[in-house]
């Protein structure tokens, strides 16, 4: 059996990246637990390119029935998880006068 | 060297999307540069999207007729789908972005899966592959389903959590005929067997499965702990779309959904631990309406 780099590459690619998003949401306050939650909620709706792949290649009636329902739903995850989470964020907009002590919230 | 441009300009696009993901979540983790964070995001998502259709210009053979067909469904999915959720993300109550949250995860799952679905009635034959699409297509369900329950609880379509005795063994038993359905798809495909119905059919009993678990697991957990089951359900289809991103070779699928995955299992544990309960009480201990379990 050819054991090779190209063959492992994607093993490297699921740990290196799943420990990058357990170091980037290591040390968040816990304010911040929810707007992130959402944000990465948007961030998997990248699954619609996934599906905008899959229905450009989809050739029979069910493929394209299927890979329609599936860039819908991914465009959906997507537009909506960056609106809801722009939403939240905007609440911890550093110019709003009406409340400064906000980003003084940060645990140490 | 000119036809190999689409494909290298798709490499470069999901490369930067995967930075501008891994960027603007790192901003994100902090609230001075929080609200800029999805901004960046928001770039990379739509330079992969516009870069996915550049997939068109090197379409299979038997995919070629209908091309222009599949170009106009894309766009008005994308449309339908996309301004759909626009509208009502921006028209929902800030009290009711819990529930949004919920819907719109289930949304990813639900394309997780539908993307495994292909792929399983496409044929696959690599083992690591039919494993990873199975994987996926399971978690996938399992999050579509499940998220939409915790919809309807926030929603308050759900008043009470549905609770029987002996729920863990129905729901373990659930779990067990649904990993064995997967399994079979798995042995027959690998060792040729003809399967004792046929192919697609053993396909759509797996995802019923899937997605009756989903439900199942969900029922009994209380509105309470619904954001806790929200995270962990974000982690699922993190998950998912990783899995599914192995099963069409595609690198910025593999990297964002690897990463949410993660993120949003660390994100669980710290909201469970602001609770004061561990992830395992939350799921199968039936609380959440009165938490008043004594920790020893």
């Amino acid at each position: 059996m050819d054991i090779s780099i190209a063959g492992l590459a994607a093993l490297y690619i699921f740990l290196l990246a799943g420990f990058a998003g357990w170091v980037i949401i290591g040390h968040v306050p816990a304010i911040l637990h929810t707007p992130l939650m959402s944000g990465s909620n948007f961030v998997h709706g990248i699954v619609v390119v996934g599906g905008i792949f899959a229905l450009l290649n989809a050739s029979t009636l069910s493929e394209q029935m299927i890979g329609f329902l599936a860039v819908a739903l991914g465009a959906a995850n997507a537009a909506g998880g960056y609106v809801v989470t722009a939403r939240m964020l905007a609440m911890f907009q550093t110019s709003h006068p009406a409340k400064p002590a906000r980003k003084h919230k940060r645990k140490g | 060297m000119l036809a190999l441009l689409p494909s290298m300009a798709i490499v470069v696009a999901d490369l930067a999307a995967a930075f501008l993901f891994l960027f603007g979540l790192k901003r994100m983790s902090s609230p001075v540069t929080a609200p800029s964070g999805i901004a960046y995001a928001g770039i990379g998502m739509v330079v992969a999207v516009l870069a996915s259709f550049l997939y068109a210009l090197s379409v299979g053979p038997e995919a070629q007729a209908h091309l222009w067909v599949n170009i106009g469904l894309a766009l008005l999915a994308l449309a339908i789908g996309g301004g759909l959720a626009w509208r009502s993300g921006s028209k929902a109550a800030l009290t009711a972005m819990p529930q949004m949250v919920a819907l719109l995860n289930g949304a990813g799952g639900g394309a997780a899966a539908a993307i495994a679905a292909i792929v399983l009635l496409g044929g696959v034959s690599a083992p690591a592959a039919l494993v990873v699409t199975l994987a996926g297509a399971l978690i996938g369900s399992i999050s579509l389903s499940g998220s939409l329950i915790a919809w309807g609880k926030l929603d308050g379509l759900l008043k009470q959590p549905l609770r029987f005795k002996g729920q863990q063994i129905v729901n373990g038993a659930a779990f067990l005929v649904t990993l064995i359905t997967g399994g079979y798809i798995g042995f027959c495909v690998l060792s040729g067997t003809e399967p004792l119905l046929a192919m697609p059919t053993v396909i759509a009993i797996f995802f019923a499965l899937s997605l009756l678990f989903g439900v199942l697991m969900t029922l009994p957990i209380g509105g309470a702990d619904m954001p806790v089951v929200i995270s962990v359900y974000n982690a699922f289809t993190g998950l998912a779309v990783g899995l599914e991103g192995y099963s069409l070779q595609n690198p910025a699928l593999m990297i964002a959904g690897m990463v949410v995955g993660a993120a949003g299992l660390m994100l669980t544990l710290l909201m469970a631990r602001a609770m004061n309960r561990s992830v395992s009480n939350i799921l199968f201990t039936n609380f959440g309406v009165a938490p008043k379990h004594k920790h020893s």
